[in-house]
């Protein structure tokens, strides 16, 4: 069937198998690779991408359903060369160690302080409740998401 | 000489832009043309003999590239330490989802339809899925005894002093599976043929280790392999002997059908085949004087190693030697086994046998301490270890060790005793019919880091430097990045040697085919031994450019960047290596097991603070103090961020992790219902160091990355003692498990 997104600010027409998750339109027919896949079920977070507003798994979401719709991913967070402040975060107060979780972790992340610029601490811990790490603790994750609202 | 020290400093991690943006490539990421998906056709039982194979349904077999053991060039046996396992099994299959044959096809979807439709009839044999059964041989499904390897420390004589205690205690522990869970599963991309040879691409820590597998695999000579290390999203030991496993497969599915094939695992996959932490018990059996000195200590370890040997061995010879942890006891004998299971074999996972057998003492030394009639603080000081004394092994510590100070401020910090005697005030007091109990206890430990005993002097590590024209530095090593900081902590360590600027180092990614070997990235080496190798290698630039009179001794970052453009004029190429040099003094005996068991070794004491629910049975860490010694710290942030993630690995270890069995095969095989914490489930984790600089370590430093894993469990166990009066000795510690002892709340809340 044929379909159109408009990803990261452009649109793009796409012929898509009618049951193919939006995670793999991404990753295989868009090349966009950011988006990681982790469990296939929607419990990890890692395939989250933006969707007309707000975070979503896309391994759980069939393309199908979204047709028209408006996706954010990992690689339209930057603004050209210049990072979105939770991307500088995350670099510099150890918001990262292997990665694979990051794209995910910084969407939830940005669209939490999009809706509550200045969450508590347990605002923190419950917007980003359904992103799994299993390098960091989360203890660097929630600092990177507090200095980034300080800046 | 510039003035740059970056060790020490918190430098932003080296790979930080390239992953905050979606722009580093993981293997998945890798696509190559013209490139097949591959699939492994796993055993449906536990253990019987193959009787037939058969492709049934409506698929297309003629498209498939189909694999068995007869298509394999080489030896069939994964080589690690024996040749027990095989690549894929040939008549007979020893563990649930074992490789039985390999699929390759352009069309992933198709392919999972035919993997279902190869029917695999195997005529079933009497299996064994628990430790105790394998000991008292119900069945003998390994060697002669089902013992893939045995040890026996001793120390003094231990028969000697039950006699002389005047208490002798006693004390069973178990410890459960655990799964790594790193979120990228493993995978891998094979390119192979007779002309070329075989390169594969993969998510992995050791690419010799795969490098090793693969020669025998394909009966190559050693250059005729390559492998690459992609970025790697977490291994924890999960990807530490596994990968040669799906590389192979990979590898051959490519050989056979020419084409690049590229083998991806799903999560649940990945976790019902792969290795998980070796389940254990031990048995202690103390010896203690009235006064609360240890005389004796008798140890009794045992660990499951699943259906093949693999890394078992080295697994309890890590966990037999932290087993009696930094007392000092004049007499100890442990003895311990590694025995098969008809499951899969269990592998590494950070602290790699430790975290067991220090679960088990930590726990026992509370209770020892109970029998005397002293505080658990109290009990552990008179026996700590001292400069001078010795462990287990009868190593002297010769590195100055103070645990008492250590154990002292990890009170302070954590209010240890002011809370102890709020929690007792609380816990006691009417306050309904069900209420919370609070508890807090403690941990005191040490690890060891880098190979045990002569390991590192077998592995003969290399790391070798260049220069460039443009005056950059490359350090190249097979050390992996796995998200722990090796190629920051490589480039603050040449930064700081050569008195450049950070960014002047670049680090080479994995690849044997340009990398010396420099070991596995294991065993909390990565920074201690490596990078002490790091530092002689780039060293070695510098004085040959000085040796060349290019450069003065004194020299700025533009000198060192103007002599290595001359010296590469004049002479073509300036690479220098270095290869490892124990430490002097160093003696291990591998037959008595006794001596240095490891150069150095990290101290530290965590106390955690628990609330019980006496309602819902659950038990929640609500507080975290981790202080630790750990030589000098490289770079705080990242030091920092080790001890909190395995911190947060060892809570799910405890109270969250439970790996169901069912005939050998792990039920539970989905993120839906193992559970791992999330952001909601952790503690603050609080991180605090000592710096005690150690001699033959890289700026001072010592191994971090297992140490974290080692003390949450017992001393989680121990505060939820303090909270309910209940000596648990096992984890996970799982709701329903502490549901059992309902009556025991009933009988105390009733008076009886």
């Amino acid at each position: 069937m044929d379909v159109e997104l408009k990803v990261n600010g452009e649109t793009r027409k796409l012929d898509v198998f009618s049951m193919a998750r939006l995670l793999d339109v991404l990753r295989e027919q868009l090349l966009l690779t950011g988006t990681k896949e982790g469990c296939g079920e929607g419990e990890c977070g890692a395939c989250t991408v933006i969707l007309d507003g707000r975070i979503v798994n896309s391994c759980l979401v069939p393309v199908a359903q979204v047709n028209g719709s408006e996706i954010t991913t990992i690689e339209g967070v930057a603004r050209n060369d210049q990072l979105h402040a939770v991307q500088q975060s995350f670099i510099e107060h150890g918001g990262a160690q292997c990665g694979i979780c990051t794209p995910g972790m910084v969407l939830a992340a940005v669209d939490l302080l999009q809706r509550n610029p200045q969450p508590t601490e347990d605002d923190i811990r419950n917007g980003l409740a359904g992103n799994l790490c299993r390098c960091t603790g989360y203890m660097k994750i929630f600092e990177s998401v507090v200095r980034a609202y300080q800046k | 000489m510039a003035n740059n020290h970056p060790i020490g400093k918190s430098f932003p991690r080296k790979e930080g832009r390239k992953k905050v943006t979606g722009q580093a490539l993981y293997v998945d990421d890798l696509s190559f043309p013209d490139m097949l998906h591959g699939v492994t056709v796993r055993s449906p039982a536990a253990r019987g003999r193959i009787k037939n194979i058969s492709f049934e349904g409506d698929i297309p077999w003629d498209e498939f590239t189909i694999v068995t053991t007869k298509d394999i060039p080489g030896a069939n046996h994964v080589a690690l330490i024996l040749t027990d396992q095989p690549f894929l099994a040939a008549d007979f299959v020893n563990h649930p989802e074992e490789p039985v044959l390999l699929l390759a096809h352009r069309d992933k979807y198709l392919l999972e339809e035919a993997r279902r439709n190869v029917a695999i009839e195997i005529e079933e044999l009497r299996a064994i899925f628990s430790l105790e059964d394998s000991l008292a041989k119900k069945e003998i499904i390994w060697g002669e005894d089902n013992v893939f390897k045995k040890f026996l420390v001793d120390k003094g004589n231990v028969d000697d002093a039950w006699s002389t205690a005047d208490f002798i205690v006693e004390g069973e522990y178990e410890t459960g599976a655990q799964e790594q869970l790193y979120i990228e599963n493993n995978g891998a991309i094979a390119i192979a043929n007779p002309s070329e040879g075989v390169t594969v691409w993969g998510s992995m820590q050791c690419p010799y280790y795969v490098h090793k597998a693969l020669v025998k695999l394909f009966g190559l000579p050693e250059e005729k392999i390559r492998i690459i290390q992609t970025e790697t999203g977490g291994g924890f030991g999960g990807k530490e002997e596994y990968p040669s496993l799906i590389a192979g497969h990979a590898a051959l599915l490519a050989w056979k059908s020419g084409k690049p094939v590229k083998i991806i695992y799903d999560r649940a996959e990945d976790m019902v085949a792969t290795t998980k932490r070796h389940p254990s018990r031990t048995h202690h059996k103390t010896a203690v004087t009235k006064d609360g000195k240890l005389l004796a200590m008798e140890i009794d370890f045992r660990i499951d190693g699943g259906a093949y040997c693999t890394l078992s061995p080295v697994v309890l010879s890590r966990g037999t030697i932290h087993a009696a942890g930094p007392y000092s006891c004049p007499n100890v004998r442990i003895h311990s086994r590694a025995v098969a299971t008809n499951v899969p074999p269990h592998g590494a996972f950070r602290g790699f046998g430790a975290p067991q057998s220090i679960f088990a003492l930590e726990r026992h030394m509370d209770k020892v301490a109970h029998a005397v009639g002293l505080s658990p603080e109290e009990f552990r000081r008179r026996n700590f270890i001292h400069e001078g004394q010795t462990t287990a092994t009868s190593q002297v510590i010769r590195e100055r060790v103070d645990m008492d100070q250590l154990l002292t401020r990890a009170l302070q910090l954590s209010e240890y005793h002011s809370k102890r005697e709020q929690f007792a005030r609380d816990n006691t007091a009417p306050n309904g019919r069900f209420s919370k109990k609070r508890g807090i206890g403690f941990a005191t430990f040490m690890h060891g880091a880098g190979f045990t005993g002569s390991g590192e002097v077998f592995l003969q590590s290399i790391v070798s430097a260049e220069a460039t024209a443009e005056g950059k530095v490359r350090v190249l090593a097979a050390s992996t990045e796995i998200g722990q900081g090796t190629n920051t902590i490589f480039s603050q360590i040449a930064a700081e040697t050569l008195g450049l600027d950070f960014d002047s180092i670049e680090i080479v990614q994995p690849d044997t085919g340009l990398v010396p070997n420099s070991g596995p990235t294991v065993a909390s080496r990565t920074s201690m031994v490596v990078g002490k190798l790091v530092e002689s290698a780039v060293m070695g630039l510098k004085q040959t450019l000085i040796g060349s009179g290019l450069l003065s001794p004194e020299y700025s970052e533009s000198d060192f960047k103007k002599a290595c453009a001359e010296y590469l004029t004049k002479f073509g190429s300036l690479k220098t290596s270095s290869t490892y040099q124990p430490p002097p003094n160093v003696h291990w005996d591998d037959e008595k097991y006794q001596g240095d068991a490891y150069g150095a070794y990290a101290w530290a004491v965590y106390v955690a603070e628990v609330s019980f629910d006496e309602l819902t049975y659950e038990a929640r860490v609500e507080d975290f103090v981790a202080l630790q010694e750990v030589g000098r710290v490289l770079n705080p942030v990242l030091a920092a961020g080790q001890i909190e993630g395995g911190v947060a690995q060892a809570i799910g270890f405890t109270l969250f992790e439970n790996v169901v069995w069912k005939d050998g095969r792990m039920a539970n095989n989905q993120m839906t219902n193992y559970i791992i914490p999330t952001p909601a489930d952790i503690p603050p984790i609080r991180v605090y160091f000592e710096e005690n600089p150690y001699a033959y370590g890289p700026g001072g430093a010592k191994g971090i990355g297992e140490l974290p894993m080692d003390g949450a469990a017992p001393a989680i166990l121990n505060a939820i003692e303090n909270a309910t009066g209940i000596s648990f000795n096992h984890v996970p510690l799982m709701p329903e498990d502490t549901l059992i002892y309902a009556d025991s709340f009933t009988d105390r809340r009733d008076g009886r």
